[in-house]
């Protein structure tokens, strides 16, 4: 077990800078206005930087930037940009625990996840889009002996993203690898309860792309991402957060006629099958895993397998397996490498929970385990933590219908094959989805039948570059992870050629 | 009178402020991860509502002059309709676009069932 000491304090590896402003045409600039917000860290609730509050004099600053940036840097090679990405995936990779540490400084997951998880994803989603932009070709359509249709790659010039709090890297850089691989300059900006963890991975690489490539604006939502999403300087948005800004991004997109991608989350099922208590082995055991996968992040995941759906046949004695399994969680300091579940990311996000829980035992729900808010003692205190929560109920209840965002099951049972898909299905979400099972023909046939963009299967919360990562119904609109995302990054150049010297005829 | 919506005195404060602040409000109450669930607060016709909305109450603030209207998808309202909302607000960073969040406070939705009587009322 290794404690990390708190960026800032004796013996740390990794320290924060006290004020982080924008970053705009390669260097860091003072906000117009001049004004900055504070930035606690959920561990504690002590503030540890300075964030430059954006307004849209500072956006327009990031885009002019841009604009000066994006045609040169569109016409680099693919092997160009390519190893950039290779770079920066190199450097980070050089860099891997101070990245983590300071990820979960800022955002209260414990540093166990951003050391195996965040940061080697985000590593491998640099070198994958750097492959994947380099293995990229355009077609040549043979119409007929005279005629060819030549189809190339473009970039889409500016784009704007805007990245939730939840993964401050990761989510950056599933969004930030497959816009610069296809050649786009880009205006970033980060969440406001996590706006620092990506300055940081910033000082490690900035000198790696040409200045104007990469802005970042820091700010509010309404002052700083509001300007960004409805500017029409930008050829795209990328957004992940929740449906009514996600509604209201898309308003502004029409207004400037330029395509969204959206991803606003879920309230995704996990449905264990009575085969899989056949056995008391590894699978058993790795099954019991992903029912406790609801406290990874502390429930803080867009794919949250929120809602659990156990088969009647085995329910009690699974349930209690399952119960038995999270009360085994260990909950503390996000920063000792033997901590699984950390701090909420916020204290409205603390609250929130809060609220859920009191709604859910008010329709009814029985807390099996958990239902409040956890005191950690000393220094964490003032930190944002809630206990692992399981809930016995149905699935009519608020508690099986949102997504709460913390580490909150809520559980229920089913009959057969045909009930368990119309409870997976009974909801406004298709994000995520697990299935257990070890009938592989029942796994398949359920896989199918889900409306989600992502079923895992026998397995849950793995998040490998080259899997597509998307949403059905309300979960929003295109895929990140995947070659394909280049798609939403580029535009289509169709040359249509005539090698014919002679007139058409019509004239 | 029954109602489907209420504010505490702490979310009516700040309803006024914002209202001195920036001009008439309205809020659309979110839905999915991140920040879903929480209140979002606009100037009133900044988010365009359509068939797809469903207005659930136009607050009455004193001091505001024009009622603050709420509203939430007609499919999430399916899903929420037996529970009475209260507008609340905590310290916080907020996110979204909602009007707030530079104040260092976030609207929350706190829930409670409404009662056989309450439900009556309202669907006549």
């Amino acid at each position: 077990m290794t404690v990390y000491a708190a960026p800032g304090t004796d013996g740390a590896i990794v320290n924060y800078e006290s004020r982080y402003d924008h970053f705009i045409g390669g260097e860091y600039v003072p906000p117009a206005k001049g004004q900055y917000f504070t930035n606690p860290s959920p561990v504690t609730g002590q503030d540890f930087c300075e964030i430059a509050r954006g307004t849209a004099e500072d956006v327009e600053k990031a885009l002019d930037a841009a604009h000066g940036a994006a045609d040169a840097w569109g016409r680099t090679s693919a092997a160009e940009r390519a190893v950039i990405l290779n770079k920066i995936a190199d450097r980070m990779e050089a860099n891997l625990e101070k990245l983590a540490v300071a990820e979960a400084w800022e955002n209260g997951k414990p540093v166990r996840e951003t050391l195996a998880a965040d940061i080697p994803l985000a590593i491998d989603h640099f070198r994958y889009f750097a492959g994947a932009i380099r293995a990229q070709e355009g077609t040549a359509g043979e119409l007929d002996d005279d005629t060819v249709a030549y189809h190339f790659h473009e970039p889409l010039g500016v784009v704007a993203q805007i990245i939730p709090w939840n993964f401050p890297i990761l989510m950056a850089v599933w969004k930030l690898a497959p816009a610069l691989a296809a050649g786009n300059a880009v205006v970033l900006k980060p969440a406001e309860q996590t706006p620092a963890s990506i300055h940081y991975w910033l000082s490690l690489v900035a000198d790696l792309l040409p200045p104007g490539v990469l802005n970042i604006v820091n700010g509010f939502g309404v002052e700083a991402g509001k300007p960004l999403a409805s500017s029409n300087r930008v050829a795209k948005v990328a957004f992940t957060g929740e449906t009514t800004t996600g509604r209201l991004i898309m308003q502004y997109a029409s207004e400037n006629l330029i395509p969204v991608t959206l991803e606003l989350g879920g309230k995704s099922p996990n449905i264990f099958f009575e085969d899989i208590s056949r056995l008391d082995d590894d699978f058993y055991d790795k099954s019991l895993e992903g029912f406790a996968m609801f406290a990874l992040n502390q429930g803080e995941v867009c794919t949250c397998p929120s809602r659990a759906l156990i088969q009647q046949s085995i329910y009690p004695d699974y349930l209690a397996a399952g119960v038995k399994r999270v009360e085994n969680l260990k909950q503390g300091n996000p920063l000792d490498t033997d901590t699984q579940v950390g701090a909420q990311a916020s204290n409205d996000q603390l609250e929130k929970i809060l609220s859920y829980l009191d709604i859910g035992r008010q329709e009814g729900a029985k807390a099996l385990t958990g239902g409040a808010r956890a005191d950690l003692g000393g220094n964490l205190s003032g930190g944002y933590y809630v206990q692992p929560t399981i809930f016995e109920g149905n699935n009519s209840m608020r508690i099986f219908q949102e997504e709460i965002f913390g580490p909150v099951v809520s559980v229920t049972s089913f009959a057969d094959y045909a009930d368990a898909i119309k409870i997976a299905n009974d909801t406004l979400y298709g994000l995520g989805a697990g299935v257990w099972t070890r009938d592989i023909n029942l796994a398949y046939r359920a896989g199918r039948a889900i409306k989600a963009g992502r079923v895992w299967t026998n397995s849950y919360h793995l998040y490998p570059a080259h899997a597509a990562f998307g949403g059905y119904k309300q979960s929003g609109i295109g895929r990140e992870n995947h070659k394909m995302m280049l798609d939403h990054y580029q535009q289509t150049k169709n040359l249509l050629v005539s090698y014919s010297p002679k007139a058409m005829g019509f004239f | 009178m029954a109602t489907r919506v209420d504010v505490t005195p702490a979310a009516a404060d700040m309803m006024r402020r914002l209202r001195g602040q920036h001009g008439p409000l309205m809020f659309h109450q979110s839905g999915g991860c991140c920040d879903g669930s929480s209140p979002m607060c606009y100037l009133d016709g900044e988010f365009r509502t359509g068939q797809s909305d469903v207005l659930l109450e136009s607050l009455k603030i004193d001091g505001v002059d024009e009622p603050i209207t709420f509203w939430m998808s007609s499919s999430q309202f399916e899903l929420w309709k037996h529970t009475h909302l209260t507008v609340d607000v905590v310290p916080g960073r907020g996110s979204g676009f909602s009007l707030e969040a530079p104040e260092g406070v976030r609207f929350l939705i706190r829930s409670r069932l409404l009662t056989s009587e309450e439900l009556a009322e309202l669907a006549s």
